[in-house]
């Protein structure tokens, strides 16, 4: 089985790296350290089946986990129709990940929003703005911290002149 | 033959002018689109009141039709587009969204584009229909009719 052997690869290429695997709607699911994100993702990119395509990088908010950020990438194989979730725990004081935007460039944005709702940083990234809110905007809204309405002054820039 | 009556004369001809040529620049962003289509389309023929004329800078506009969600970070355009447009200007919130921000009652959405830029006609509805738009379009007009040449920005220089 392929899924079987990405496994096996990504174990013996990056010992003490997995730290839990599984499943989920028939695709695996992996759970690795984040500081071996950036060569987990190389692999994948690499070994058959030929992970090439980021299908999708996320982020989860749980206040009572020790590793509270959770992110999630979806890798998907073009070659073999096959799928693959990693995931890895971000504490809470200062989320930081190794970016992935020199190896797939759709991560730049996926990343951006990252930062932008959730506050991660992205060691690497080549232009870390927030890609949805103004610059002048504070806090990051899909913190579950966040208030419920959270509303903000508006930008300077587009306030109603009063004569 | 008195001043008084001149002036009064050329005013309600101005108005009555105006009120037939509303050039619209139509800014739109969401849903209320489709019943800007369809009201600006031939079924319900927005060009039956003077307001056909579609022009797509403001520089050229009289009327800017705010259709749609308007966001924080859409904020600064829509009062850039506002700004681009000369005098004199009216502007039409379309919809729930631009009137109160509707049912995005989040960080993310302008509760209203008062917030923004002035507005003339409010326009209820998720999404209005095209009879509610010809509606508030006929009361724009009627405003339109009794201001004469007391425009906005003389009010404001004065």
């Amino acid at each position: 089985m392929e899924e079987k052997d990405i496994l096996t690869a990504l174990r013996e290429a990056l010992p003490g790296a997995v730290l839990e695997e599984g499943e989920s709607f028939g695709d695996p699911v992996v759970r690795i350290r984040p500081e071996a994100l950036l060569p987990a993702a190389g692999l994948l990119k690499a070994e058959p089946p030929g992970y090439a395509m980021l299908l999708d990088a996320t982020c989860v908010d749980y206040p009572d986990r020790p590793g509270r950020f959770e992110m999630v990438y979806h890798f998907f194989s073009l070659a073999r129709n096959r799928r693959i979730r990693v995931k890895a725990d971000l504490p809470a004081g200062r989320p930081e990940i190794a970016s992935l935007a020199a190896m797939w460039k759709n991560a730049a944005w996926l990343e951006r929003e990252i930062f932008d709702m959730f506050g991660v940083r992205f060691a690497g990234h080549p232009d870390l703005r927030r890609l949805f809110l103004d610059e002048g905007f504070e806090g990051h809204p899909l913190r579950k911290d966040f208030p419920l309405r959270g509303r903000q002054p508006l930008p300077s820039n587009s306030k109603q002149e009063t004569p | 033959m008195a001043g008084g009556f001149l002036t009064t004369r050329f005013d309600a001809l101005l108005s009555w002018g105006r009120k037939y040529s509303l050039f619209h620049y139509p800014f739109i962003t969401a849903c209320c689109g489709m019943e800007y289509m369809s009201t600006a389309c031939a079924h319900y023929d927005i060009d039956r009141f003077g307001a056909g004329m579609t022009r797509f800078s403001p520089r050229q506009a009289d009327m800017l039709l705010v259709v749609g969600t308007i966001n924080r970070k859409l904020a600064p355009v829509l009062k850039t587009v506002y700004d681009q447009m000369t005098e004199p200007k009216w502007v039409m919130a379309f919809g729930a969204c631009t009137v109160s921000g509707g049912i995005y009652d989040n960080y993310a959405v302008v509760q209203g584009i008062d917030e923004i830029i002035p507005v003339d006609i409010y326009i209820p509805g998720c999404p209005p229909r095209p009879e509610t738009v010809l509606d508030g379009l006929l009361k724009l007009q009627e405003k339109i009719k009794a201001e004469g040449q007391d425009w906005r920005w003389k009010k404001k220089t004065s």
